[in-house]
């Protein structure tokens, strides 16, 4: 072996190592200027929640329509709701976020006490027809940072059946004693009684809580005896059976599963179930959940707002404002909460949805009377509070702790 | 042992020839004595740039990162900004404080000693019984693998709905039994036990692999050996499979441990840590903080995260140690 061949080809191993380095370190800054938005200003990104919406969906088409109408291409990417709130603030600390943001209404006021979006004071977007309950989720300090796309709320469904054979009369139904006496005929006559989802995530809270409120409680205090007697109520059920245990792992999705095997009289579920209760072929009716001493306890309002996050080139705000308004437009949104199965935000395409479909009249009086988790300025306190108040309840329906002392304990973790 | 040390220095020192692989204990004498230390010095450099420039960006980056987070009081708005204060330990004092901190620790200890523990038993047990090379052997053993070929996701919800209370086949066979249901998932006292259940599950083929390819090493001229001087199955395998089996079982036990610290999909898909903490782990705990509320708190999760990866390295480290006693011995 010649020494100079071989020093030559060290050099040239040598060098092809350099350039892969090169290369790969090119790759990584490459990869950071990529997300930038001025090499194709005409193009809009849009981040939504409804992963569920295929290219082909009505929704990715009403994009696609009202980026035309603006002029600009419209570049859309669905997200788990779950996981949406952290990718935006990601993608704001890296000066990424995107133009137009739909994002799950309680999130609107932690992302807006984090510099994220824009007020509508900023971008002049027209929140004036949207009911004011409604708006209130996504207002924070008296500035409004975004406007409801749709609402959606919780109510009882009741399988018709069921409680025909355990001889209950759903008009008996009134407040809670009248539901448990229900639920303890429905138990005699062989079914199941009731199921909901108390998971420990923010599902959890936000099916206790047209209980909690229609006991009086507030989330101010976790420990109030209304509380207290909303916690209870949930505890007896699943003490003596009327509720299954299974509640306390139930998502939203796995509790309607449960529902819709025929089984139950009640169950705990959204406006967004509807159709899936007449693909299920279940004869079944609605019912606002009641208060505790009658009539029909505020629900927690769901569903997701339009929002458009701050830019560093603000001049984008404009054409995002038309997006924004083109996506909430009258005859948009009639579309668009019909394929969502939602309450529409303003009177005007509430009518019209009523008179549309009457099965959808219980449900628009249900968001009318609907709360808005972050409401009474709130804000980001509440995902502190919602917690403590989800691991309440899990800790009392499962008997770690009683009722009393979970609330206690909760309020206490809030301070 | 001497010659053997001079194959793990690092490149700085490399042959003059371009193939290193000699085992020759000594350079070869003669001809190329001359050293050119300016380019072969540099070229070992150039050939471990690109594994430096990988390992800082996706190693050191990171950890840099998720200590900085970790000493930092992170809220939506500075997170966003960039500009949260240098609270020093305080993160640190708050999980420490935090009432599920003790739980954590304890579930933590639990899940991983027990994981472990049966994990290796059954998987050497099934070692063993595989390396007696019956019929279909092959296609059994390919067959046990299937656990850890199942996405996470998938293996995790089949045990959340097997595990369900009302509606799971577990309880329905209990019941045709004439056993009690039990509320594996929603019952405090159960849900650890399920995820540890599932867990090791998971884990049995990681070992199963590694310990029979750790069995095929051993000649099976010491079997016959021993079989001749009339030693039993049993004696064979205390006295033989399991003393050559050591370091195969250090480093098995090792891997096992680093990944069952830090399992947190299992748990978090079938319990979510709960109900009400009784399932949680550091690994879940820290995912908890850092997403799992609307309102993150990164600093605290990041905190978790630390305390999680110096465990990991104080057993690495152990590891390390007993391994260079044993080397010091044979």
């Amino acid at each position: 072996m010649n020494s100079s061949s071989g020093q030559r080809r060290l050099v040239v191993a040598a060098l092809t190592a350099l350039a892969v380095t090169a290369g790969a370190t090119a790759c990584s800054s490459g990869s950071g200027s990529a997300g930038s938005k001025d090499a194709d200003s005409g193009t809009y990104t849009v981040w939504d929640p409804y992963p569920q919406f295929a290219k082909s969906s009505a929704w990715v088409k009403l994009l696609d329509q009202c980026g035309a109408k603006a002029g600009v291409k419209v570049k859309r990417t669905g997200f788990d709701t779950s996981d949406l709130a952290n990718k935006t603030l990601l993608a704001a600390q890296q000066g990424n976020a995107p133009d137009v943001l739909v994002v799950d209404n309680p999130v609107v006021s932690t992302l807006a006490d984090g510099g994220v979006l824009t007020s509508t004071a900023d971008t002049k977007l027209d929140t004036s027809k949207v009911d004011a309950n409604l708006l209130a989720a996504g207002q924070s300090g008296g500035k409004t940072y975004g406007t409801p796309i749709g609402a959606n709320t919780i109510a009882l469904y009741y399988n018709k059946k069921v409680l025909q054979q355990a001889g209950v009369d759903i008009a008996s139904v009134k407040d809670w004693p009248s539901l448990t006496a229900a639920l303890a005929k429905v138990k005699k006559a062989g079914k199941k009684g009731i199921t909901f989802s108390a998971i420990g995530t923010e599902e959890g809270s936000f099916q206790f809580l047209p209980w909690f409120w229609g006991a009086g409680a507030k989330l101010t205090q976790l420990d109030s005896s209304q509380a207290e007697s909303a916690l209870s109520l949930w505890k007896d059920w699943l003490k003596d059976g009327y509720a299954p245990n299974s509640v306390l792992n139930n998502t939203q999705t796995t509790s309607w599963q449960e529902f819709a095997s025929g089984d139950y009289a009640f169950g705990e579920n959204g406006t967004w179930q509807l159709a899936n209760a007449k693909k299920a072929g279940l004869d079944y009716g609605v019912l606002p959940i009641p208060a505790a001493m009658g009539g029909a306890a505020a629900a927690p309002t769901g569903g997701e707002f339009v929002t458009i996050p701050v830019q560093q080139d603000t001049d984008r705000y404009a054409t995002s404002k038309k997006l924004a308004a083109c996506l909430t437009s009258t005859t948009n949104i009639y579309a668009t909460d019909t394929t969502l199965s939602y309450v529409a935000p303003t009177s005007e395409v509430q009518d019209k949805q009523v008179a549309d479909n009457a099965e959808l009249k219980p449900w628009v009086a249900a968001v009318k009377a609907a709360k808005g988790r972050t409401s009474d300025d709130l804000g980001t306190k509440y995902p502190k509070i919602s917690e403590q108040l989800w691991k309440a309840v899990q800790s009392a329906l499962s008997g770690s702790k009683s009722p009393k002392d979970a609330l206690s304990s909760a309020q206490g973790s809030v301070k | 042992m001497t010659p053997m040390n001079q194959t793990t220095h690092p490149p700085d020192l490399p042959r003059p020839t371009p193939v290193p692989a000699e085992p020759a204990p000594t350079p070869p004498p003669g001809a190329k004595k001359r050293r050119r230390p300016a380019s072969t010095q540099w070229a070992a450099w150039a050939f471990l740039a690109p594994v430096t420039v990988y390992l800082v960006l996706f190693y050191a980056y990171p950890l840099y990162r998720n200590l900085d987070l970790s000493l930092r009081n992170y809220t939506v708005r500075s997170f966003v900004q960039g500009n949260a204060p240098f609270t020093g330990l305080k993160n640190y004092r708050t999980v420490l404080d935090d009432p599920t901190f003790a739980p954590a620790l304890l579930h933590t200890a639990v899940f991983t000693f027990v994981c472990l523990a049966f994990q290796y038993a059954i998987g050497l047990a099934l070692a063993v019984f595989f390396n007696q090379h019956f019929r279909l052997a092959a296609t059994l053993r390919a067959l046990f693998l299937v656990p850890w070929l199942l996405p996470l996701i998938v293996s995790a919800s089949t045990w959340s709905w097997m595990l369900n209370s009302d509606s799971g086949i577990v309880n329905a066979a209990l019941h045709a039994v004439g056993v009690d249901p039990v509320n594996w998932l929603t019952s405090p006292s159960w849900s650890l036990t399920s995820v540890i259940i599932a867990n090791i599950w998971i884990g049995v083929p990681f070992n199963l692999v590694v310990l029979y390819s750790g069995l095929q090493s051993i000649p099976s001229g010491l079997y016959e050996a021993a079989a001749l001087d009339g030693a039993n199955a049993w004696q064979r395998f205390w006295r033989i499979t399991f003393p050559l089996l050591r370091p195969v079982s250090a480093i098995t036990l090792l891997l096992g441990l680093i990944y069952t610290l830090k399992v947190l999909d299992i748990i978090w898909i079938m319990t979510k840590g709960g109900p009400a903490d009784a399932s949680t782990t550091f690994a879940t705990w820290s995912y908890q903080l850092g997403f799992g509320n609307m309102l993150p708190a990164f600093g605290p999760g990041a905190a978790v995260g630390n305390l999680l990866v110096v465990a990991a390295l104080v057993f690495g480290l152990v590891y390390i140690r007993v391994q260079r006693r044993q080397e010091a011995l044979s």
